[in-house]
């Protein structure tokens, strides 16, 4: 799956549109996890452990996101957008959203 | 009392440990960032120079930063007399270059990044409401030239 945050995919031309496919998760993360954050907003510094758990959602709703446009018989993906918010303390949602075309 | 001598307690903690972490992260960021030059990224949607693209790649980088004790203490008095908040000023800029210098880490080996997009959100809040930490999200196309050796 070919994938670009831009309308086009370089070197390639689209040859049908799909319309907007999309993929999301809701993750929150583990006690553990949340103990250590809690020490961090002490200390101040990265949240290993938060920073970890986003990528991971985000690799997950990216994967959704392309099984979608699979289903469809797309075989490229435009203008892809990430967006975050967090849906109550401790729970983020990510969401992925592009466009489902065919390149040749 | 026990309280207002825990209160001290995270204070001092906060503020050696913060400035210690911020430190360190600075150097480190700028350390980077002078690593990775020579992979420019661009916020426009063509790559700068008349090249042949062969192949583009979707890329990410995403950091989680927290300030802290000493300095959302520090916010919230700021909160209370008006006027720029630096606290969190450094805090976001630490985030942006650090996620932006993770994406560039992430495809070292393209040739340019285009169309750099940068997210940011409110993760943890903490007590009343108060921002406690940033995720920032960068993300944007990689994109490699044809080689030109290989072309002949």
């Amino acid at each position: 799956m070919l994938m670009s945050n831009i309308e086009i995919i370089p070197n390639k031309t689209i040859v049908t549109g799909f319309g907007v496919v999309s993929g999301s998760t809701v993750r929150a993360k583990h006690a553990g996890r949340d103990i250590m954050a809690g020490l961090k907003n002490i200390f101040g510094g990265e949240l290993k452990g938060y920073t970890e758990l986003l990528e991971e959602s985000r690799e997950e709703a990216i994967k959704r996101m392309v099984s979608q446009a699979e289903q469809m018989g797309a075989n490229a993906i435009v203008n892809v957008r990430f967006s975050t918010s967090s849906v109550a303390a401790g729970a983020a949602e990510i969401y992925v959203y592009g466009t489902a075309v065919t390149v040749e | 009392m026990g309280q207002f001598v825990l209160f001290l307690i995270l204070m001092t903690l906060g503020y050696l440990f913060g400035h210690y972490a911020e430190k360190k992260h600075y150097k480190s960021i700028n350390k980077r960032e002078k690593e990775l030059l020579k992979l420019p990224v661009i916020s426009c949607k063509n790559p700068i120079g008349n090249k042949s693209i062969s192949h583009v790649k979707l890329s990410y980088g995403n950091v989680v930063i927290s300030v802290d004790y000493f300095k959302r203490i520090l916010a919230s008095l700021y909160n209370f007399f008006g006027g720029n908040i630096r606290s969190y000023e450094t805090l976001l800029d630490r985030a942006r270059r650090e996620a932006i210098l993770r994406l560039k880490e992430s495809v070292t080996d393209a040739d340019q990044i285009i169309n750099l997009r940068i997210e940011t959100s409110s993760i943890y809040k903490g007590k009343g409401n108060s921002i406690g930490s940033v995720e920032v999200l960068a993300y944007g196309t990689a994109v490699y030239f044809e080689k030109r050796n290989q072309n002949r």
